[in-house]
Protein backbone atom coordinates (compact mmCIF):
# COMPACT_ATOMS: atom_id res chain seq x y z
CA UNK A 1 0.00 0.00 0.00
CA UNK A 2 3.02 2.30 1.07
CA UNK A 3 4.35 1.74 -2.36
CA UNK A 4 1.53 2.42 -4.28
CA UNK A 5 0.89 5.77 -2.26
CA UNK A 6 4.66 6.41 -3.00
CA UNK A 7 3.63 6.22 -6.71
CA UNK A 8 0.80 8.40 -6.83
CA UNK A 9 2.91 11.16 -4.80
CA UNK A 10 5.79 10.91 -7.27
CA UNK A 11 3.55 11.84 -10.02
CA UNK A 12 4.96 15.44 -11.47
CA UNK A 13 3.09 16.67 -14.09
CA UNK A 14 5.25 18.80 -16.85
CA UNK A 15 5.10 22.43 -17.01
CA UNK A 16 3.43 21.82 -20.67
CA UNK A 17 4.07 24.08 -23.70
CA UNK A 18 1.32 26.44 -22.80
CA UNK A 19 3.05 27.83 -19.55
CA UNK A 20 5.95 27.92 -21.56
CA UNK A 21 4.44 29.96 -24.37
CA UNK A 22 2.24 32.42 -22.32
CA UNK A 23 4.98 32.60 -19.18
CA UNK A 24 7.26 33.53 -22.20
CA UNK A 25 5.66 36.04 -23.60
CA UNK A 26 4.57 37.89 -20.55
CA UNK A 27 8.19 37.55 -19.54
CA UNK A 28 9.42 39.20 -22.76
CA UNK A 29 6.64 41.83 -22.99
CA UNK A 30 7.20 42.82 -18.97
CA UNK A 31 11.10 43.38 -19.55
CA UNK A 32 10.69 44.53 -22.90
CA UNK A 33 8.04 46.99 -21.03
CA UNK A 34 10.54 48.08 -18.11
CA UNK A 35 13.64 48.57 -21.04
CA UNK A 36 11.33 50.65 -23.24
CA UNK A 37 13.08 54.06 -22.42
CA UNK A 38 16.68 52.12 -23.22
CA UNK A 39 16.07 49.65 -26.15
CA UNK A 40 13.10 51.86 -28.01
CA UNK A 41 14.83 53.15 -30.97
CA UNK A 42 13.33 56.13 -31.21
CA UNK A 43 11.00 58.47 -28.84
CA UNK A 44 7.46 57.74 -29.15
CA UNK A 45 6.69 61.30 -29.22
CA UNK A 46 9.40 62.26 -31.89
CA UNK A 47 7.35 63.48 -35.05
CA UNK A 48 8.68 63.57 -38.71
CA UNK A 49 6.57 64.18 -41.14
CA UNK A 50 8.90 63.43 -43.92
CA UNK A 51 8.92 59.93 -42.35
CA UNK A 52 5.43 59.51 -42.43
CA UNK A 53 3.26 56.03 -43.37
CA UNK A 54 6.93 54.32 -43.83
CA UNK A 55 6.69 50.52 -44.44
CA UNK A 56 7.79 47.84 -42.15
CA UNK A 57 11.92 46.95 -42.58
CA UNK A 58 11.35 44.35 -45.03
CA UNK A 59 8.74 46.32 -47.52
CA UNK A 60 10.20 48.04 -50.58
CA UNK A 61 10.28 51.93 -49.58
CA UNK A 62 11.15 51.08 -45.78
CA UNK A 63 13.62 52.82 -44.02
CA UNK A 64 15.74 50.37 -41.91
CA UNK A 65 16.01 52.80 -38.80
CA UNK A 66 12.26 52.23 -38.65
CA UNK A 67 11.95 48.09 -38.00
CA UNK A 68 7.72 48.21 -37.71
CA UNK A 69 7.45 51.67 -40.27
CA UNK A 70 6.09 54.74 -38.88
CA UNK A 71 2.62 55.86 -38.36
CA UNK A 72 0.92 58.75 -40.43
CA UNK A 73 2.56 61.56 -38.24
CA UNK A 74 6.32 59.47 -38.94
CA UNK A 75 6.35 58.48 -35.30
CA UNK A 76 8.22 55.21 -34.98
CA UNK A 77 5.61 51.67 -34.40
CA UNK A 78 7.64 49.86 -33.07
CA UNK A 79 9.00 52.36 -29.60
CA UNK A 80 5.14 53.18 -29.65
CA UNK A 81 4.28 49.53 -29.17
CA UNK A 82 7.10 48.76 -26.88
CA UNK A 83 5.76 52.13 -24.36
CA UNK A 84 2.21 50.87 -25.20
CA UNK A 85 3.19 47.48 -23.12
CA UNK A 86 4.07 49.71 -19.82
CA UNK A 87 0.75 50.82 -19.82
CA UNK A 88 -1.08 47.50 -20.55
CA UNK A 89 1.19 45.91 -18.45
CA UNK A 90 0.51 48.49 -15.18
CA UNK A 91 -3.08 48.53 -15.95
CA UNK A 92 -3.33 44.95 -16.01
CA UNK A 93 -1.84 43.65 -12.89
CA UNK A 94 -3.10 46.75 -10.67
CA UNK A 95 -6.71 46.97 -11.58
CA UNK A 96 -6.53 43.21 -11.87
CA UNK A 97 -4.94 42.69 -8.28
CA UNK A 98 -7.30 45.41 -6.66
CA UNK A 99 -10.24 43.67 -8.60
CA UNK A 100 -9.48 40.16 -7.15
CA UNK A 101 -9.12 41.74 -3.64
CA UNK A 102 -12.37 43.04 -3.36
CA UNK A 103 -14.63 40.80 -5.47
CA UNK A 104 -13.06 37.70 -3.66
CA UNK A 105 -13.59 39.04 -0.28
CA UNK A 106 -16.97 40.21 -1.12
CA UNK A 107 -17.81 36.37 -2.79
CA UNK A 108 -16.09 34.19 -0.20
CA UNK A 109 -18.15 36.26 2.97
CA UNK A 110 -21.25 35.53 0.91
CA UNK A 111 -20.51 32.17 0.08
CA UNK A 112 -19.60 31.52 3.24
CA UNK A 113 -22.35 32.81 6.08
CA UNK A 114 -25.17 32.54 3.50
CA UNK A 115 -27.76 34.39 5.19
CA UNK A 116 -28.23 38.21 5.13
CA UNK A 117 -24.61 38.76 4.34
CA UNK A 118 -25.28 36.72 0.79
CA UNK A 119 -28.52 38.27 0.33
CA UNK A 120 -26.66 42.07 0.43
CA UNK A 121 -23.94 41.18 -1.72
CA UNK A 122 -25.75 39.06 -4.08
CA UNK A 123 -28.40 41.35 -4.66
CA UNK A 124 -25.95 44.32 -4.67
CA UNK A 125 -24.18 42.24 -7.50
CA UNK A 126 -26.92 41.59 -9.76
CA UNK A 127 -28.07 45.19 -10.04
CA UNK A 128 -24.35 45.96 -10.38
CA UNK A 129 -24.20 43.71 -13.66
CA UNK A 130 -27.16 45.06 -15.24
CA UNK A 131 -25.26 48.46 -16.22
CA UNK A 132 -23.52 48.36 -19.29
CA UNK A 133 -19.63 48.02 -18.59
CA UNK A 134 -18.39 50.03 -21.32
CA UNK A 135 -21.07 53.28 -20.67
CA UNK A 136 -20.66 52.45 -17.14
CA UNK A 137 -16.54 52.97 -17.86
CA UNK A 138 -16.80 55.86 -19.94
CA UNK A 139 -19.49 57.54 -17.39
CA UNK A 140 -16.89 56.93 -14.80
CA UNK A 141 -14.16 58.47 -16.17
CA UNK A 142 -16.14 61.35 -17.99
CA UNK A 143 -16.76 61.98 -13.63
CA UNK A 144 -12.59 61.05 -12.24
CA UNK A 145 -11.25 62.78 -15.45
CA UNK A 146 -8.43 61.06 -18.03
CA UNK A 147 -5.72 59.49 -16.08
CA UNK A 148 -4.28 56.02 -15.87
CA UNK A 149 -5.66 55.96 -12.30
CA UNK A 150 -9.29 56.81 -13.45
CA UNK A 151 -9.03 53.90 -15.64
CA UNK A 152 -8.04 51.48 -13.38
CA UNK A 153 -10.83 52.61 -10.71
CA UNK A 154 -13.46 52.12 -13.41
CA UNK A 155 -11.82 48.52 -14.46
CA UNK A 156 -11.96 47.76 -10.43
CA UNK A 157 -15.68 49.31 -9.63
CA UNK A 158 -17.07 47.63 -12.95
CA UNK A 159 -15.52 43.87 -12.64
CA UNK A 160 -15.62 43.16 -9.04
CA UNK A 161 -18.77 41.51 -9.65
CA UNK A 162 -16.53 38.80 -12.23
CA UNK A 163 -15.06 37.44 -8.97
CA UNK A 164 -17.58 38.23 -6.38
CA UNK A 165 -19.66 36.21 -8.50
CA UNK A 166 -17.35 33.01 -9.33
CA UNK A 167 -15.67 32.75 -6.43
CA UNK A 168 -18.99 32.80 -3.93
CA UNK A 169 -20.24 29.62 -6.08
CA UNK A 170 -17.22 28.06 -5.04
CA UNK A 171 -16.70 28.88 -1.40
CA UNK A 172 -20.63 27.39 -1.10
CA UNK A 173 -19.39 24.52 -2.75
CA UNK A 174 -16.38 24.34 -0.78
CA UNK A 175 -18.79 25.26 2.77
CA UNK A 176 -20.73 22.19 2.50
CA UNK A 177 -17.67 19.63 2.30
CA UNK A 178 -17.06 17.77 5.05
CA UNK A 179 -13.54 18.80 6.05
CA UNK A 180 -15.34 22.11 7.19
CA UNK A 181 -17.47 20.49 9.60
CA UNK A 182 -14.78 18.52 10.70
CA UNK A 183 -13.10 22.17 11.63
CA UNK A 184 -16.01 22.96 13.57
CA UNK A 185 -16.01 19.54 15.32
CA UNK A 186 -12.44 20.85 16.26
CA UNK A 187 -13.24 23.70 17.71
CA UNK A 188 -11.86 26.33 14.91
CA UNK A 189 -13.49 29.95 14.49
CA UNK A 190 -15.87 30.86 11.69
CA UNK A 191 -13.64 33.49 10.40
CA UNK A 192 -10.62 31.24 10.87
CA UNK A 193 -12.18 28.72 9.26
CA UNK A 194 -12.81 30.98 6.11
CA UNK A 195 -8.85 32.24 5.96
CA UNK A 196 -7.30 28.36 6.38
CA UNK A 197 -9.70 25.72 4.87
CA UNK A 198 -12.16 27.85 2.46
CA UNK A 199 -9.36 30.54 0.66
CA UNK A 200 -6.66 27.53 0.30
CA UNK A 201 -9.45 25.44 -1.45
CA UNK A 202 -10.80 28.90 -3.38
CA UNK A 203 -7.21 30.05 -4.39
CA UNK A 204 -6.85 28.22 -7.67
CA UNK A 205 -9.94 29.50 -8.67
CA UNK A 206 -9.39 33.20 -7.91
CA UNK A 207 -5.93 32.61 -9.48
CA UNK A 208 -7.29 31.43 -12.91
CA UNK A 209 -9.57 34.44 -12.72
CA UNK A 210 -6.95 36.47 -11.70
CA UNK A 211 -4.95 35.93 -14.55
CA UNK A 212 -8.03 36.05 -17.17
CA UNK A 213 -9.27 39.63 -15.24
CA UNK A 214 -6.04 40.96 -16.46
CA UNK A 215 -6.21 40.38 -20.20
CA UNK A 216 -9.64 42.11 -19.80
CA UNK A 217 -7.95 45.09 -17.83
CA UNK A 218 -5.69 45.22 -20.85
CA UNK A 219 -8.79 44.96 -23.38
CA UNK A 220 -10.60 47.55 -21.21
CA UNK A 221 -7.36 50.09 -21.26
CA UNK A 222 -7.34 49.49 -25.15
CA UNK A 223 -11.12 50.52 -25.33
CA UNK A 224 -10.94 53.66 -23.19
CA UNK A 225 -7.64 54.58 -25.30
CA UNK A 226 -9.47 53.73 -28.88
CA UNK A 227 -12.38 56.21 -27.87
CA UNK A 228 -9.57 59.14 -26.19
CA UNK A 229 -10.56 57.94 -22.80
CA UNK A 230 -7.25 56.44 -21.30
CA UNK A 231 -4.84 59.05 -20.91
CA UNK A 232 -3.49 61.78 -22.76
CA UNK A 233 -3.84 61.57 -26.53
CA UNK A 234 -0.56 61.45 -27.70
CA UNK A 235 1.14 58.92 -25.04
CA UNK A 236 2.06 55.95 -26.49
CA UNK A 237 -0.96 53.15 -26.12
CA UNK A 238 -2.49 50.42 -28.30
CA UNK A 239 -5.69 51.04 -28.07
CA UNK A 240 -5.04 54.62 -29.26
CA UNK A 241 -2.45 53.47 -31.83
CA UNK A 242 -5.07 51.25 -32.84
CA UNK A 243 -8.20 54.05 -33.38
CA UNK A 244 -5.29 56.31 -35.09
CA UNK A 245 -4.24 53.07 -37.40
CA UNK A 246 -7.85 52.26 -38.14
CA UNK A 247 -8.06 55.94 -40.19
CA UNK A 248 -5.23 55.07 -42.58
CA UNK A 249 -5.49 50.85 -42.83
CA UNK A 250 -5.72 51.36 -46.62
CA UNK A 251 -2.56 53.76 -46.81
CA UNK A 252 -0.54 51.94 -43.89
CA UNK A 253 -1.60 48.64 -42.26
CA UNK A 254 0.59 48.47 -40.41
CA UNK A 255 -0.18 50.94 -37.75
CA UNK A 256 -2.86 49.15 -36.94
CA UNK A 257 -1.71 45.65 -37.16
CA UNK A 258 1.13 45.23 -34.76
CA UNK A 259 -0.24 47.08 -31.54
CA UNK A 260 -3.02 44.77 -32.24
CA UNK A 261 -0.78 41.80 -32.83
CA UNK A 262 0.42 42.85 -28.67
CA UNK A 263 -2.60 43.25 -27.69
CA UNK A 264 -4.12 39.63 -28.99
CA UNK A 265 -0.71 37.95 -28.12
CA UNK A 266 -1.27 39.49 -24.32
CA UNK A 267 -4.74 38.59 -23.79
CA UNK A 268 -4.37 35.32 -24.89
CA UNK A 269 -0.82 34.67 -22.97
CA UNK A 270 -2.54 36.19 -19.71
CA UNK A 271 -5.84 33.59 -20.23
CA UNK A 272 -3.16 30.21 -20.80
CA UNK A 273 -0.92 31.45 -18.02
CA UNK A 274 -3.94 30.77 -15.51
CA UNK A 275 -4.92 27.88 -17.06
CA UNK A 276 -0.98 26.68 -17.16
CA UNK A 277 -0.39 27.66 -13.22
CA UNK A 278 -3.04 25.67 -12.33
CA UNK A 279 -1.83 22.29 -14.14
CA UNK A 280 1.33 23.10 -13.21
CA UNK A 281 0.91 23.76 -9.38
CA UNK A 282 -2.34 22.64 -7.73
CA UNK A 283 -1.27 19.96 -5.63
CA UNK A 284 -4.96 18.00 -6.18
CA UNK A 285 -4.53 16.38 -9.28
CA UNK A 286 -8.11 16.36 -10.42
CA UNK B 1 -22.56 10.59 37.19
CA UNK B 2 -22.63 7.13 35.15
CA UNK B 3 -23.84 8.50 31.65
CA UNK B 4 -21.48 10.40 29.46
CA UNK B 5 -24.91 11.09 27.52
CA UNK B 6 -28.40 11.80 28.55
CA UNK B 7 -30.56 12.96 26.23
CA UNK B 8 -34.41 13.69 26.93
CA UNK B 9 -37.17 14.51 24.27
CA UNK B 10 -34.52 15.22 21.57
CA UNK B 11 -36.86 16.93 18.39
CA UNK B 12 -35.01 18.25 16.19
CA UNK B 13 -36.83 19.70 12.81
CA UNK B 14 -35.85 21.78 9.42
CA UNK B 15 -37.08 24.20 7.58
CA UNK B 16 -37.87 22.65 4.02
CA UNK B 17 -36.49 25.50 1.56
CA UNK B 18 -38.30 24.08 -1.49
CA UNK B 19 -41.78 24.71 -0.07
CA UNK B 20 -40.97 28.56 1.54
CA UNK B 21 -43.49 31.37 0.59
CA UNK B 22 -42.46 34.30 -1.00
CA UNK B 23 -42.72 35.99 2.15
CA UNK B 24 -42.71 34.23 6.00
CA UNK B 25 -40.79 31.34 7.14
CA UNK B 26 -40.88 28.17 5.45
CA UNK B 27 -42.58 25.16 7.02
CA UNK B 28 -40.64 22.69 9.10
CA UNK B 29 -40.29 19.43 8.80
CA UNK B 30 -39.86 17.18 11.91
CA UNK B 31 -37.20 14.69 11.56
CA UNK B 32 -36.78 13.51 15.37
CA UNK B 33 -39.80 13.49 17.24
CA UNK B 34 -38.66 13.06 20.55
CA UNK B 35 -35.63 10.84 21.40
CA UNK B 36 -34.64 9.65 24.88
CA UNK B 37 -31.82 7.43 25.77
CA UNK B 38 -28.48 7.52 27.70
CA UNK B 39 -24.96 6.49 26.77
CA UNK B 40 -22.70 5.39 29.96
CA UNK B 41 -19.35 5.56 29.81
CA UNK B 42 -17.31 2.68 27.59
CA UNK B 43 -20.18 1.81 25.69
CA UNK B 44 -20.11 1.25 21.80
CA UNK B 45 -23.21 2.49 20.78
CA UNK B 46 -24.49 1.12 17.55
CA UNK B 47 -27.11 3.75 15.90
CA UNK B 48 -29.11 1.46 12.73
CA UNK B 49 -31.78 2.59 10.84
CA UNK B 50 -32.72 2.94 6.97
CA UNK B 51 -32.13 5.91 4.72
CA UNK B 52 -34.10 9.07 6.34
CA UNK B 53 -34.12 7.45 9.60
CA UNK B 54 -32.64 10.44 10.98
CA UNK B 55 -29.69 8.37 12.40
CA UNK B 56 -27.25 11.20 10.77
CA UNK B 57 -28.79 13.82 12.16
CA UNK B 58 -29.23 12.35 16.05
CA UNK B 59 -25.29 12.07 15.61
CA UNK B 60 -24.70 15.91 14.61
CA UNK B 61 -26.75 16.92 16.93
CA UNK B 62 -25.00 14.81 19.50
CA UNK B 63 -21.53 16.57 18.29
CA UNK B 64 -23.76 19.68 17.98
CA UNK B 65 -23.10 20.15 14.59
CA UNK B 66 -26.58 21.10 14.46
CA UNK B 67 -28.80 22.91 16.93
CA UNK B 68 -32.13 20.43 18.18
CA UNK B 69 -35.52 22.41 18.23
CA UNK B 70 -36.26 21.09 21.46
CA UNK B 71 -35.22 18.83 24.32
CA UNK B 72 -32.14 18.20 26.19
CA UNK B 73 -28.39 16.92 25.53
CA UNK B 74 -26.74 16.53 28.89
CA UNK B 75 -23.08 15.90 28.10
CA UNK B 76 -21.02 14.76 31.44
CA UNK B 77 -24.07 16.70 33.52
CA UNK B 78 -24.00 20.02 31.40
CA UNK B 79 -26.75 20.38 29.03
CA UNK B 80 -25.27 21.64 25.39
CA UNK B 81 -28.34 21.48 23.41
CA UNK B 82 -28.39 25.26 23.00
CA UNK B 83 -25.18 26.14 23.98
CA UNK B 84 -24.00 29.24 21.68
CA UNK B 85 -20.59 28.39 19.67
CA UNK B 86 -18.28 30.43 21.48
CA UNK B 87 -19.38 28.04 24.68
CA UNK B 88 -18.97 25.25 23.14
CA UNK B 89 -15.70 25.42 21.79
CA UNK B 90 -13.73 24.83 24.95
CA UNK B 91 -16.06 21.60 25.66
CA UNK B 92 -15.68 20.43 21.83
CA UNK B 93 -12.11 18.68 22.52
CA UNK B 94 -14.49 16.60 24.15
CA UNK B 95 -16.68 14.52 21.94
CA UNK B 96 -14.75 14.11 17.60
CA UNK B 97 -16.48 12.65 15.13
CA UNK B 98 -15.32 10.39 12.49
CA UNK B 99 -17.04 11.33 9.21
CA UNK B 100 -18.25 9.01 6.40
CA UNK B 101 -16.48 10.05 3.02
CA UNK B 102 -12.80 10.58 4.04
CA UNK B 103 -11.99 12.43 0.85
CA UNK B 104 -14.74 15.06 1.80
CA UNK B 105 -13.29 15.59 5.71
CA UNK B 106 -10.06 15.89 4.97
CA UNK B 107 -9.39 19.36 3.66
CA UNK B 108 -7.35 18.44 0.13
CA UNK B 109 -4.76 21.13 0.40
CA UNK B 110 -3.51 20.48 3.53
CA UNK B 111 -0.88 17.58 4.53
CA UNK B 112 -2.01 14.86 6.66
CA UNK B 113 0.49 16.42 9.79
CA UNK B 114 -1.39 20.33 8.97
CA UNK B 115 -5.09 18.55 9.04
CA UNK B 116 -3.34 16.33 12.61
CA UNK B 117 -1.89 19.21 14.28
CA UNK B 118 -4.66 22.18 13.68
CA UNK B 119 -7.63 20.90 16.40
CA UNK B 120 -4.13 20.21 18.84
CA UNK B 121 -2.88 23.83 18.11
CA UNK B 122 -6.59 25.51 19.13
CA UNK B 123 -6.58 23.30 22.55
CA UNK B 124 -3.22 24.51 23.13
CA UNK B 125 -2.12 20.28 23.54
CA UNK B 126 1.39 19.09 21.92
CA UNK B 127 1.72 18.82 18.81
CA UNK B 128 3.60 15.73 19.07
CA UNK B 129 0.32 14.00 19.58
CA UNK B 130 -0.14 14.11 15.99
CA UNK B 131 2.87 11.85 15.32
CA UNK B 132 1.69 9.39 17.86
CA UNK B 133 -1.77 9.34 16.60
CA UNK B 134 -0.48 8.24 13.49
CA UNK B 135 1.22 5.36 15.24
CA UNK B 136 -2.26 4.63 16.84
CA UNK B 137 -3.61 4.05 13.62
CA UNK B 138 -1.31 2.18 12.54
CA UNK B 139 0.02 4.39 9.80
CA UNK B 140 3.65 5.58 9.20
CA UNK B 141 4.68 8.52 10.30
CA UNK B 142 6.29 9.62 7.25
CA UNK B 143 2.14 10.12 5.90
CA UNK B 144 2.53 12.82 7.73
CA UNK B 145 3.69 14.88 4.61
CA UNK B 146 1.27 13.37 2.67
CA UNK B 147 -1.81 14.81 0.73
CA UNK B 148 -5.35 13.21 1.49
CA UNK B 149 -5.31 12.25 -2.21
CA UNK B 150 -1.74 10.46 -1.80
CA UNK B 151 -3.24 8.15 0.27
CA UNK B 152 -5.83 5.05 -0.38
CA UNK B 153 -9.33 4.90 0.81
CA UNK B 154 -8.76 2.73 4.01
CA UNK B 155 -5.27 4.61 4.81
CA UNK B 156 -7.93 8.30 4.63
CA UNK B 157 -10.34 6.81 6.86
CA UNK B 158 -7.32 6.00 8.82
CA UNK B 159 -6.69 10.09 9.07
CA UNK B 160 -9.63 10.68 10.16
CA UNK B 161 -9.85 8.66 13.21
CA UNK B 162 -6.31 9.88 14.01
CA UNK B 163 -7.66 12.93 13.88
CA UNK B 164 -10.25 11.99 16.30
CA UNK B 165 -8.33 10.27 18.76
CA UNK B 166 -5.35 12.86 18.71
CA UNK B 167 -7.85 14.86 20.77
CA UNK B 168 -8.05 12.09 23.41
CA UNK B 169 -11.94 12.84 23.35
CA UNK B 170 -14.30 11.66 25.94
CA UNK B 171 -16.41 10.40 23.26
CA UNK B 172 -16.11 9.59 19.50
CA UNK B 173 -18.90 9.73 16.61
CA UNK B 174 -18.26 7.21 13.85
CA UNK B 175 -20.98 8.39 11.27
CA UNK B 176 -20.88 5.66 8.78
CA UNK B 177 -17.39 5.42 8.35
CA UNK B 178 -16.41 1.98 6.57
CA UNK B 179 -19.69 2.43 4.38
CA UNK B 180 -17.04 3.44 1.87
CA UNK B 181 -14.50 1.55 1.99
CA UNK B 182 -14.43 -2.60 0.59
CA UNK B 183 -14.76 -5.25 2.70
CA UNK B 184 -10.96 -6.12 3.87
CA UNK B 185 -10.26 -2.23 4.65
CA UNK B 186 -13.52 -2.53 6.56
CA UNK B 187 -12.67 -5.35 8.50
CA UNK B 188 -9.16 -3.62 9.18
CA UNK B 189 -11.00 -0.33 10.27
CA UNK B 190 -13.64 -2.15 12.55
CA UNK B 191 -10.72 -4.09 13.81
CA UNK B 192 -8.99 -1.07 14.48
CA UNK B 193 -11.58 1.10 16.59
CA UNK B 194 -12.36 -1.92 18.83
CA UNK B 195 -8.40 -1.67 19.70
CA UNK B 196 -8.70 1.99 20.12
CA UNK B 197 -11.61 1.62 22.23
CA UNK B 198 -10.18 -0.25 24.28
CA UNK B 199 -6.84 1.70 24.71
CA UNK B 200 -8.28 4.87 24.90
CA UNK B 201 -11.41 3.88 27.21
CA UNK B 202 -13.11 5.54 24.57
CA UNK B 203 -17.40 6.02 24.36
CA UNK B 204 -18.15 5.51 21.09
CA UNK B 205 -21.56 5.44 18.97
CA UNK B 206 -21.42 3.76 15.76
CA UNK B 207 -23.60 4.63 12.83
CA UNK B 208 -24.60 2.32 10.52
CA UNK B 209 -27.04 1.45 8.11
CA UNK B 210 -25.72 -2.24 8.27
CA UNK B 211 -26.44 -4.05 11.15
CA UNK B 212 -24.13 -6.68 10.47
CA UNK B 213 -20.86 -4.46 10.81
CA UNK B 214 -22.47 -3.19 14.08
CA UNK B 215 -23.12 -6.62 15.41
CA UNK B 216 -18.96 -7.25 15.51
CA UNK B 217 -18.12 -3.54 17.16
CA UNK B 218 -21.07 -2.89 19.56
CA UNK B 219 -21.92 -3.54 23.40
CA UNK B 220 -25.75 -1.80 22.76
CA UNK B 221 -27.96 -0.80 19.64
CA UNK B 222 -30.57 1.79 18.84
CA UNK B 223 -32.55 1.04 16.48
CA UNK B 224 -34.18 4.24 14.65
CA UNK B 225 -37.12 4.35 12.22
CA UNK B 226 -38.64 7.18 11.24
CA UNK B 227 -37.15 9.87 13.55
CA UNK B 228 -38.18 7.33 16.36
CA UNK B 229 -36.63 4.90 18.35
CA UNK B 230 -38.21 1.42 17.58
CA UNK B 231 -35.62 -0.58 20.23
CA UNK B 232 -32.66 -0.16 21.97
CA UNK B 233 -31.26 -3.49 23.51
CA UNK B 234 -28.14 -5.08 23.99
CA UNK B 235 -26.52 -6.38 21.56
CA UNK B 236 -26.74 -9.95 21.62
CA UNK B 237 -30.44 -9.62 23.16
CA UNK B 238 -31.57 -7.66 20.06
CA UNK B 239 -29.63 -10.10 17.54
CA UNK B 240 -31.45 -13.26 19.85
CA UNK B 241 -34.41 -11.98 20.42
CA UNK B 242 -35.55 -8.50 18.37
CA UNK B 243 -38.60 -7.42 19.67
CA UNK B 244 -39.53 -4.62 17.50
CA UNK B 245 -40.88 -5.73 13.81
CA UNK B 246 -38.78 -3.17 11.95
CA UNK B 247 -35.76 -4.60 13.64
CA UNK B 248 -36.97 -7.56 12.74
CA UNK B 249 -36.75 -6.67 8.95
CA UNK B 250 -33.26 -4.64 9.67
CA UNK B 251 -32.11 -8.39 10.76
CA UNK B 252 -33.96 -10.45 7.45
CA UNK B 253 -31.76 -7.83 5.04
CA UNK B 254 -28.45 -8.80 6.28
CA UNK B 255 -26.99 -11.10 3.62
CA UNK B 256 -25.58 -14.36 4.90
CA UNK B 257 -23.31 -16.20 3.00
CA UNK B 258 -24.40 -19.85 1.28
CA UNK B 259 -22.07 -22.08 0.62
CA UNK B 260 -24.09 -24.43 -1.58
CA UNK B 261 -25.04 -21.31 -3.65
CA UNK B 262 -24.10 -22.33 -7.43
CA UNK B 263 -22.10 -19.75 -9.75
CA UNK B 264 -24.26 -19.50 -12.50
Amino acid sequence: MADAAEGRGAVRRRAGLRLWLSGGWLAALAAAALLAPWIAPHDPLAQDLFAGRLPPAWQAGADPAYLLGTDSLGRDVLSRVLHGARVALFVALVAGTLTALIGAALGLLAGFYRGWVDVAISRLVDIWMAFPPVLFAILLIAVLGTGLASIIVAIVVIDWTRFARVVRAEAMAQGAMDYVASARVAGMGRLRTLATEILPNCLPTIGVLLTLEMGIAVIVEAILSFVNLSISTDAPTWGGMIAEGRLSIHQAWWVLVFPLVALFLTVLAFGQLGEGLKDRFDPVLR
Amino acid sequence: MADLYSVTGLHVSLADMTRKPLLGAAPRIGILHGLTFAIGRGEVVGIVGGSGSGKSTLGRALVRLLEPTAGRILFDGQDIAHLPEPALRPLRRRFQMIFQDPLSSLNPRQTVGTILRAPLALHGLPLARAAEALDAVGLPRAHLARYPHELSGGQRQRVGIARAIALRPDFILADEIVSGLDVSSQAQVLALLETLVRDFSLTLAFISHDLSVVRRLCTRIIVLHQGRIVEDAPAARLFDAPKAEYTRMLLSAIPLPDPDQPWD
